[in-house]
């Protein structure tokens, strides 16, 4: 007996060993590594010179700084409700019993199979002020046209927003889809039995069913959009005037890190981004009590 | 009767709203790959037309193809993603699929300490790592490597983590029968185990490729050189070369797409099974 348990030991930790050492040495390693070099200013030719608080000190003080985390801010309250909204819709559109679902289901999946570097590319060819097609579209509604989208800086965050939305909705329609076809039809057949109505159902039996799902839905779109960086970079051009106004934290670690080579504010500014996701993904968790039915 | 009808008549109103809806979505969501490929066929004059034209010319106007390929070699970004897709999807399938047996089916120590690793890094965001990532590959050096775009992404959490789950909804008595028959745990786990996980792995496979082929900060940092640059991080330095050449851009776009678009349409079911799968069981 005693032999057996052994065996069994050494066949777990066997098994678990790669990805064990994998993850220490690429992700456990390189945090606590960052976490370190935030406390440091880097020099030129790879010497480090300890400075303490200091990186924090001058990225509290940096407007450009305060302006990314706003407009990170801003690009997820764009984002996260529409993107949602509209998945949860196309979802219980999709659940119906209609012809074509299967190639519906796929149109809309379709941009996730596509680079967000090819996405990026059209979108900014679609908002082109001059011969986009877009503002092409708003003449020919007669409706105001001369839009600057990506380099005016009321418009900017705004087209890189639309962009992500249309790129991520069928995502989502796709996860909540399955977290609808979970739920029994035999709900709904009681539900119509007892004189409900389309909206009362959806209210009182979809959207409690399907809450852990939407969560889930939740806190990924949340993350994603506090970790935007792709698309802005794609679209937005380092000579665009609207840079101020669409610079996310993470484009303003991609720059501050690797373009002007501030090692040690760079990483002092990602230990800011893992904070914010940290403390936002508490309160959705602390907040998920008041709406998330599990128990069915 | 007469009701029944008319409730028939509501259904039948709602499936068209329905349609309606659904088929408005489905423009928005196709045309702009409708236009990026017609104006990848157009002259740069053309694309400045008022009001603008939907089709080229001529389909026959392969010019921006050849200027595109001409400053980007783009067959070397095919192999290029290529290799980091497939290399990325075995590594995550292997060694996902070894320690996720051992988290849910086997007793050994440390087993909670190990497990706790695999979610501290499934909570953390991917460019907290970023940095000490760049620095250890620079010191080994090997930028401007396919190891290098393969590098961050050995081991799985996300993985291991989602496979766990799986394996864990396989019965015990199952393999207890086969210990019971000789097998050795690794055995077990090969022979038994491993083959249920058919559509687990297939799920995990699509995201995993997925996520290599549009990740674009990584690539963009470790590999400069050309030759070694991916469809994503190659694209990107497409823009400044040709600004405004709408034409270019749009064909460097359309050949950076088509190959994913076209593994999409023939395993279509599966790409949408296996996301919706990675989804409900994460």
């Amino acid at each position: 007996m005693e032999k057996k348990h052994k065996k069994e030991a050494l066949a777990g930790i066997l098994m678990v060993l790669p990805t064990i050492v994998g993850l220490i040495a690429l992700n456990f390693y390189p945090l606590i590594r960052t976490v370190y070099m935030s406390f440091f200013e880097s020099g030129a030719f790879g010497s480090w010179r300890f400075i303490g608080w200091d990186n924090y000190v001058t990225m509290f003080q940096t407007r450009s700084f305060w302006k990314a985390t706003g407009n990170t801010f801003l690009f997820m309250f764009y984002t996260v409700p529409v993107t949602i909204i509209f998945g949860l819709l196309l979802a219980v559109m999709l659940n119906q019993k209609i012809k074509g679902k299967t190639v519906f289901r796929a149109i809309y999946f379709l941009p996730m199979v596509v680079a967000p570097a090819a996405v990026a590319m059209v979108w900014k060819w679609l908002f082109n002020t001059d011969f986009g097609i877009i503002n092409q579209v708003l003449k020919a509604l007669h409706l105001p046209y001369e839009i600057n989208w990506i380099s005016n800086s009321k418009t900017a965050l705004l087209a890189c927003a639309i962009v992500t939305i249309w790129s991520s909705v069928g995502y989502d329609a796709i996860l909540l889809l399955s977290g609808l076809q979970g739920i029994s039809k035999t709900y709904y057949e009681a539900a119509r039995i007892d004189g409900a109505t389309l909206f009362q159902q959806f209210r009182k039996i979809t959207l409690p069913l399907v809450s852990p799902t939407l969560f889930f839905v939740l806190i990924m779109r949340v993350m994603s959009s506090l970790k935007v960086f792709d698309i802005v970079y794609m679209m937005i051009e380092k000579t665009n005037p609207a840079i101020r106004s669409t610079e996310t934290i993470l484009y303003n670690f991609y720059q501050e890190t690797f373009v002007k080579n501030n090692k040690g504010y760079g990483a002092a500014i990602v230990v800011w981004s893992v904070v914010i996701i940290s403390v936002i993904t508490l309160i959705q968790f602390i907040g998920q009590k008041k709406w998330v039915t599990y128990d069915v | 009767m007469a009701q029944k009808e008319s409730t028939k008549n509501k259904k039948n109103k709602g499936n068209i709203a329905i349609y309606i809806f659904l088929t408005l979505g489905s423009v928005v969501m196709i045309f702009p790959f409708v236009w990026m490929i017609t104006t990848s066929f157009k002259t740069v004059p053309e694309t400045t037309l008022i009001p603008p034209t939907l089709f080229p010319r001529s389909f026959k106007n392969i010019k921006a193809y050849q200027q595109v390929t001409n400053s980007l070699p783009f067959l070397k970004l095919y192999y290029n993603t290529l290799m980091m897709i497939v290399l990325r999807v075995l590594c995550a399938v292997i060694f996902s699929s070894m320690a996720a047996y051992a988290f849910a089916k086997l007793k050994f120590p440390l087993k909670n300490i190990f497990f706790f690793i695999v979610l501290s890094q499934l909570m953390l965001p991917a460019q907290v790592f970023i940095l000490p990532q760049y620095e250890m590959i620079s010191a080994m050096g090997q930028t401007d490597s396919i190891f290098a775009l393969v590098f961050p992404a050995i081991v799985s959490a996300f993985g291991t983590f989602f496979l766990r789950q799986t394996y864990m909804g396989i019965p015990d008595d199952l393999l207890d029968a086969a210990k019971i028959d000789g097998c050795s745990y690794f055995g077990t786990f090969i022979k038994i185990a491993f083959p249920l996980t058919k559509s687990s792995i297939a799920a995990l496979a699509v995201f995993t490729a997925l996520f290599a082929y549009s990740d674009l900060m990584w690539p963009l940092i470790v590999n400069t050189r050309q030759d070694k640059l991916t469809l994503s991080s190659g694209l990107s330095t497409l823009r400044g070369q040709f600004a405004v050449n709408y034409p270019n851009l749009m064909a460097g776009s359309v050949l950076a797409m088509v190959p994913m678009i076209v593994i999409y349409i023939i395993f279509q079911r599966q790409f949408i099974e296996g996301i919706a799968l990675t989804g409900t069981k994460a």
